[in-house]
């Protein structure tokens, strides 16, 4: 996860990602992200302003409601770039639900979907591992013109 | 009609520059096939049997002659000098150049043109009646609903990557044009008691491999909630839209299980939120819409006397089938057939094209629709123009009189271009038209539509054909399943299959038999389609197999 774009710079990522069955070991000064059932199993014990939480595209926001104010970050994993269920998914956690903390997609995150990432509400990109970086920055300008209907 | 404003433009000229620099990559090794195959799905452009084949979006079906004459442009620089008009209202041109596509997609931006979603897992091209505007039936005209909902589905960046496909048509006369109920989201126009303007919302409807009739989603929704509703629909249908089988990936199959009342329920939920949100439309925007859409009463005048439809036999067929009622006193709308027999079905050369164009320009305000059923239309015509309008259509092989009738097939490109075909359908629709040519005898046997697809993927929309024709394979060999007593508009039915398939050749004769029954069984002026649903199949399949067998 070492090319991050946040809020359009390229900056070194301070979270670690935690798989479903990894057992999370943080090194100092690092965040942890964890899969949305770990998170809700172990919240009450967890240090709230460093640890994140990550969602599948079938994933169910409904859990994390009560808790997205104090939230710091949300990641989406796209598992194949094509599958678009993660833009509804931060287009309800942003529009619907109001959350303000990064909102980060992970996964088959590709050059030519951040413009309309972007558009949808995430602010920061864990880009897959071939795409490089500063074709990546240049993709936030391929338009322009701003969509209606995310506006 | 509608004009690009700065911003409309910017955004065809920013594709044109992104997609261009995609297919750079492409070509220079840097993008893979299936990163690729989306983008350029989305851009109109699909690898085909021969070559590949752009299809160039016409929303609502709405050209103008200068729009027209850049086809025509394109059509003789970048393709073999035709383009083909499909039954979703757009332009193919099936001999493109890959690496030419972004040149291609470059003209079309001077003409307020693109060939955005026209193809993908998105919201493509929306569809109407081809008569909007200045059909005498009409409630309230659908075209700046149109374009509302055009400009919102546009890169809308939520609905890029939806399970499948995803077809919204909006019709707003008595008599449904748009066969709203075979889409995936259908509007039709209607007025509230105390006068408000809305739609009736039907969802799930459509043809293809598992063909159903859309079901009532809701009677009544204020204009103002077009886009809060639509977005609605659209997020449910994104996140609950299975993506496990492409077969089983459109709307319909989710509101199958879901139930109709599950399905609305998540449909309620979501618009309970955004309902008279930020996208909730303003009367400023439907005056500022409608005036793009304003009358074209200022068509010439009648020039007297010379509008006479006895006066040559030819010409009153003409009028008969071709020209249909306006709103306004003496104007008209015409029809161009281009199902002249030995012409595949909707087909135009750019000569063609040209002349529409300048036709248009002449007598129809420089307008013309494309209808589902791949014919032209001009549909502001004075009626003292029709006969100097009918020598100009007939000089360009465009007047064949026989809109509604039998020879007025609709088909798909079939096994002659489309790779994904079972079967060829264009030379089943020239056989078909080769055998009954006969005017007397087509004009007797009345209104009749006659649809043919090469594949169950349907787009020759065979199952609303009142006689449908499906390419099928069996053995890797071409035959041909015949169903009959589809329909569409108000009493929309899909086509029954009648028996055993055929092979190309027999095809005529299974025709000729089942208008044998009809003419032996119809009462007085009593149309194909009605006598099918009197007498039922079973002396259609008696005719047919009884003497084929
Ligand atoms: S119906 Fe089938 S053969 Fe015909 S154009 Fe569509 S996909 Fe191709």
């Amino acid at each position: 996860m070492s090319r991050l774009i946040c809020r359009g710079e390229l900056i070194e990522d301070r979270w670690r990602w935690v798989d479903a069955d990894e057992a999370p070991a943080p090194a100092a000064g690092e965040g942890l992200i964890l899969p949305l059932a770990r998170w809700c199993a172990q919240r009450p014990g967890l240090d709230a302003a460093r640890t994140g939480v990550w969602l599948g595209p079938d994933d169910d926001v409904a859990p994390l409601l009560p808790w997205l104010a104090t939230l710091p970050l949300i990641a989406i994993r796209f598992p194949v770039f094509t599958d678009g269920r993660g833009y509804s998914l931060a287009r309800l956690l942003r529009g619907r639900h109001g959350y303000a903390g990064e909102l980060r997609a992970v996964g088959d995150v590709l050059r030519d979907q951040l413009y309309f990432l972007q558009r949808c509400g995430f602010d920061s990109f864990a880009l897959r591992a071939d795409q490089p970086p500063e074709e990546a920055l240049a993709a936030f300008h391929d338009y322009s013109w701003a969509p209606l209907s995310a506006r | 009609m509608y004009r690009y404003n700065p911003t409309d433009q910017q955004l065809v000229d920013d594709r044109v520059a992104q997609f261009r620099d995609q297919m750079n990559r492409f070509l220079g090794g840097r993008l893979s096939e299936d990163e690729f195959r989306p983008l350029r799905l989305q851009n109109g452009l699909y690898v085909q049997r021969h070559a590949p084949m752009l299809r160039v979006a016409i929303p609502y079906g709405t050209l103008a002659s200068a729009q027209l004459r850049k086809l025509a442009d394109i059509a003789r620089r970048y393709d073999r000098g035709y383009g083909h008009f499909t039954t979703r209202c757009n332009i193919q041109f099936n001999w493109v150049r890959l690496e030419e596509v972004p040149d291609i997609l470059a003209e079309l931006a001077t003409v307020q043109m693109h060939a955005i979603q026209t193809s993908g897992n998105c919201i493509r091209n929306i569809t109407t009646d081809p008569f909007a505007g200045v059909a005498a039936d009409e409630l309230f005209d659908p075209r700046p609903y149109c374009e509302i909902v055009r400009q919102w589905s546009t890169l809308a960046p939520e609905f890029l990557f939806l399970p499948r496909k995803f077809k919204i048509a909006i019709s707003g006369g008595a008599e449904d044009r748009a066969a709203v109920r075979f889409h995936d989201i259908g509007a039709r126009a209607r007025m509230a008691a105390d006068g408000r303007l809305g739609f009736e919302i039907h969802v799930g409807g459509g043809l293809g491999r598992t063909p159903m009739v859309g079901r009532l989603l809701k009677d009544f929704l204020p204009r103002e909630e077009l886009l809060n509703y639509f977005e609605a629909i659209l997020r449910v249908y994104n996140r609950h839209g299975r993506r496990d089988n492409k077969y089983k990936a459109r709307i319909k199959i989710l509101v199958k299980d879901l139930t109709l009342e599950g399905f609305a329920r998540e449909v309620e939920d979501e618009w309970a939120w955004s309902r008279g949100g930020p996208a909730t439309l303003g009367d400023e925007t439907f005056r500022s819409m409608e005036a793009f859409f304003a009358r074209h009463d200022t068509a010439p005048a009648p020039a007297d006397g010379t509008y006479d439809p006895a006066q040559d036999p030819a010409f009153s067929r003409w009028v008969a089938r071709n020209v249909s009622p306006h709103r306004a006193a003496g104007q008209a709308i015409v029809t161009l057939s281009l199902k002249k027999t030995g012409v595949p079905p909707g087909d135009a050369t750019a000569e063609q094209m040209d002349g529409i164009a300048a036709l248009a320009e002449r007598y129809s305000a420089g307008e013309i629709r494309v209808s589902h059923e791949q014919n032209l239309v001009l549909p502001h015509v004075a009626r003292g123009d029709l006969p100097a309008l009918w020598q100009g259509a007939r000089a360009l092989g465009l007047a064949t009189p026989n809109i509604g009738l039998l020879t007025d097939l609709v088909c798909c490109p079939g096994g002659d271009f489309c790779s994904l075909a079972n079967a060829r359908s264009i030379p089943v629709a020239d056989a078909i038209q080769q055998r009954f040519d006969d005017l007397d005898y087509l004009f007797d046997l009345g209104p009749l539509e006659l649809n043919l697809s090469g594949c169950v993927n349907a787009c020759g929309h065979h199952h609303i054909g009142h006689i449908g024709i499906l390419g099928v394979d069996k053995n890797n060999e071409e035959w041909y399943q015949v169903t009959v007593g589809g329909r569409e508009g108000e009493r929309g039915a899909l086509g029954r299959v009648i028996g055993p398939a055929f092979a190309a050749e027999q095809i005529p004769d299974v025709i000729q038999r089942l208008l044998e029954a009809y003419l032996a069984a119809r009462h007085e002026g009593e149309p194909f389609i009605d006598a099918v649903e009197r007498i039922g199949l079973e002396p259609f399949k008696a005719r047919v197999y009884g003497g084929v067998a």
